[in-house]
């Protein structure tokens, strides 16, 4: 398995092959449910919740409206701390420009506190392409980079894997990174993180360069800040001698006291703690403690041309708390590869067609990979209305239609392969439209019923594969209705 | 009180018996019941798809069909939650787009008064004892978009409980989907299939006889994985569970 996403199927086929996989399938439910049931506990014990969640909404609604001015005082706020701050179009500017500082320090390996937007536009690539090796510090990324894997969860990157498969990632490709795994290593969790420990200490005393992501950016003071559970994002933060974040755009908030809010739900809404165990936070350099100097790469790469649309703008808002995913039943079956991104479950199907265009085949499949459900949208702590936009962005695929794709405005023409499709959406809305047509429709298939197969051909097979058809009834309703004049005649 | 049966589509052409028990129900208590003939589809399946320009037309003409009414009664969660919850969504949209505000003006009267079958016996006609029978062990199954889109909370619930001789069952899980989802189950067909076969399951665990459900487009996925699995248990709208007497028992 490749370490990037490119190149992905579209989503019904990568799903089906990971509902055929009764391994992942255990790992993801036993995972999945663990966790909603004790999100749902800790978002109970806060009687303010909804107050809460309409706070966050719009905090991050009102950035957003005003983005341009909040980057401009983020910009400022960074400056006058010391730090430098550098723009990025799209991933292969941030790339370059995280590389370029990288060998101005002269060093040939960065060790990282996991970061969404550095796998966004795959960093580590990048950068292994200029001799430079980038070591993944966040125990499950460190498991989804030595088993040469992808990360199937915002969160929890490895939710994939169980302790037995971690183990024998840990005891077979440890050596090959730095500190092998101990002799006989067991698959107990405290065995295992002890290894990780072990193996990663090293990785922290040696390394000059740190690299990072944020949770959030303060545009009145110029802080970043990265909450986490295991600490190695403190050690990240803290040792090395220069350090870049590289953080989206949307990420900023305008006060320090607007982290108020985020700091509540997103611990709860993501790990299902009260609070999260270690809250970092970093405003430029500060003589004789900690990085002597501080880079901030702000990442577009999508972001404005999503902030363009009036619907799908919403998806900004995300905090990456993940509990859409774990409340999906989608994403519990299909598993996080399936849908090709960094960003999977719910909210990666309407943030990636948005960050990258609904060009590619499972960019324009990921829109339907959802039921509809609304689980996700309960769930949200910033209320993204994510099948509103699922919705939209379905329209998006099969009717085309204006849109803005880096910073320009085009009209997008309908994908490929909804002709049919199209044709009979708008043929049923014209017997729709027709109910004497309909009703010769209803009646004609009533009277034929016996002569039914019982499979259907083309995209009805996929139907008729797993479940029964209904039989037609002998008599649509609105023949027995005229019939008997509403029941008042006989039967 | 003189009420439009709104029926929808697919238990028209599929389920006429629902339609057949919401006739029966509501004309025991007292309510008078009208079908109109011109009516057809809400347009949900247009617009979950992404046919939204294609749904107007449908949205227009349901608001005509029951424009006169005092109340529209719908046997289906996911038809009401599309009447109530995404008609003035539509008309918004059509507006932001500079088309004016037609379409907002001329559904808007008719989405206050369009009523989910259970919401309309315990919100309208303040009854949760309609005095059915039914001898029977059911486990109730809250559709997603009587749960989440029109929040139908426990209506389904109390009006199950009132029913003379029927056990009712707690289904683990209740409220994850049951895969459905219109065109998803065709589009993403795998998933579609390995959540209905979960639910299923989760139903025979109950050791019920019967899976009620407020909407026969869900019933129609859980019902034809059920046959398929061999289940021993069968699915029934609640129409028809309200509707059965002891005089005229439904199975």
């Amino acid at each position: 398995m490749s370490g990037t996403f490119v190149g992905m199927p579209a989503f019904p086929e990568a799903a089906r092959a990971a509902v055929d996989d009764a391994t992942l399938r255990g790992n993801l439910r036993h995972a999945t449910h663990t966790i909603r049931a004790k999100r749902a506990g800790a978002v109970a014990e806060l009687a303010d919740w909804a107050e809460l969640r309409e706070a966050g909404r719009r905090i991050k609604d009102h950035t957003l409206r005003h983005l341009d001015r909040y980057l401009e005082q983020l910009e400022a706020s960074v400056t006058a701390a010391g730090g430098t701050v550098h723009w990025a179009a799209d991933a292969d500017e941030a790339n370059r420009i995280v590389a370029r500082l990288v060998e101005e320090t002269g060093e040939s390996e960065v060790v990282k506190v996991k970061s969404m937007a550095t796998q966004e536009i795959g960093l580590n690539e990048a950068l292994e392409a200029e001799g430079i090796r980038a070591y993944e510090t966040d125990l499950a990324e460190l498991i989804v980079q030595l088993g040469k894997d992808r990360p199937s969860h915002i969160l929890v990157p490895a939710i994939h894997r169980n302790r037995g498969e971690i183990r024998e990632i840990f005891a077979h490709e440890m050596a090959a990174w730095g500190r092998p795994a101990p002799e006989n290593l067991t698959d107990t969790p405290a065995d295992l993180a002890e290894a990780a420990r072990l193996h990663l200490r090293e990785k922290f005393l040696r390394a000059r360069v740190g690299v990072s992501g944020a949770n959030f950016m303060v545009a009145e003071t110029g802080t970043l800040v990265v909450v986490e559970s295991e600490g190695n994002g403190r050690m990240c933060l803290t040792l090395p001698e220069t350090l870049i974040s590289v953080v989206g755009i949307e990420k900023i908030v305008p006060t320090w006291r607007d982290l108020e809010v985020f700091l509540q739900t997103l611990p709860r809404s993501s790990t299902a703690e009260r609070m999260n165990p270690y809250t970092s936070m970093w405003t430029g350099t500060t003589d004789e403690d900690g990085p002597r100097a501080f880079h901030l790469v702000l990442l577009d790469n999508g972001r404005t041309d999503a902030l363009a649309d009036q619907v799908g703008r919403q998806a900004l808002r995300c905090i990456r708390c993940s509990a859409c995913l774990n409340v999906c039943p989608v994403y519990e079956r299909a598993g996080g590869h399936a849908y090709g991104s960094v960003y999977p479950g719910p909210i990666g199907a309407i943030l990636s067609p948005q960050l990258r265009g609904t060009g590619s085949e499972i960019d324009a499949s990921l829109p339907y990979a959802s039921s509809l459900c609304g689980a996700c949208y309960e769930v949200c702590p910033v209320a993204i209305d994510i099948p509103e936009v699922l919705v939209h962005l379905r329209e998006r695929v099969v009717e085309g239609g204006p849109a803005v794709r880096g910073g320009n405005k085009v009209v997008l023409r309908p994908a490929k392969g909804h002709a049919a499709e199209r044709a009979a959406m708008r043929a049923a809305a014209w017997a729709f439209g027709h109910p004497g047509a309909l009703g010769t429709g209803q009646r004609l298939a009533s009277r034929s019923r016996r002569l039914h197969p019982r499979t259907l051909p083309g995209p009805g097979r996929a139907w008729s594969h797993t479940r029964d058809l209904p039989t037609l009834p002998a008599e649509p309703f609105r023949d027995w209705w005229q019939r008997t004049r509403g029941g008042k005649d006989a039967k | 009180m003189r009420v439009a049966l709104f029926l929808t589509c697919v238990n028209d052409t599929l389920y006429p018996e629902t339609g057949k028990a919401v006739v029966r129900l509501l004309t025991r208590l007292g309510v008078e019941v009208d079908f109109p003939m011109g009516q057809t589809c809400c347009g949900q399946a247009h617009y979950n798809t992404g046919y939204r320009h294609e749904a107007e037309p449908l949205a227009r003409r349901f608001a005509e069909v029951f424009g006169e009414y005092e109340a529209v009664v719908t046997p289906s969660g996911s038809c009401g939650a599309m009447v109530r919850e995404l008609y003035p969504r539509m008309g918004e949209r059509a507006r932001a787009e500079g088309r004016g505000d037609s379409l907002a003006r001329t559904v808007a009267p008719v989405v206050p008064k369009t009523y989910e079958l259970t919401e309309f016996l315990v919100d309208v006609l303040g009854v949760t004892d309609v005095g059915a029978w039914y001898p029977h062990t059911v486990t109730y199954h809250p559709t997603c978009h009587g749960l989440r889109g029109l929040a139908l909370g426990d209506r389904p619930r109390r009006l199950l409980e009132a029913v003379a001789g029927l056990d009712l069952v707690e289904l683990p899980g209740a409220e994850e989907c049951c895969g459905f989802g219109g065109t998803f189950a065709v589009k993403n067909a795998a998933v579609s299939a390995a959540m209905g076969t979960d639910k299923v399951r989760s139903a025979e665990s109950t050791g019920a006889e019967v899976l009620c459900a407020a909407d026969n487009s869900c019933l129609m996925h859980i019902g034809g994985t059920m046959t398929r699995l061999r289940a021993g248990i069968r699915p029934v709208h609640i129409a028809e569970i309200l509707a059965s007497t002891e005089e005229d028992p439904a199975l």
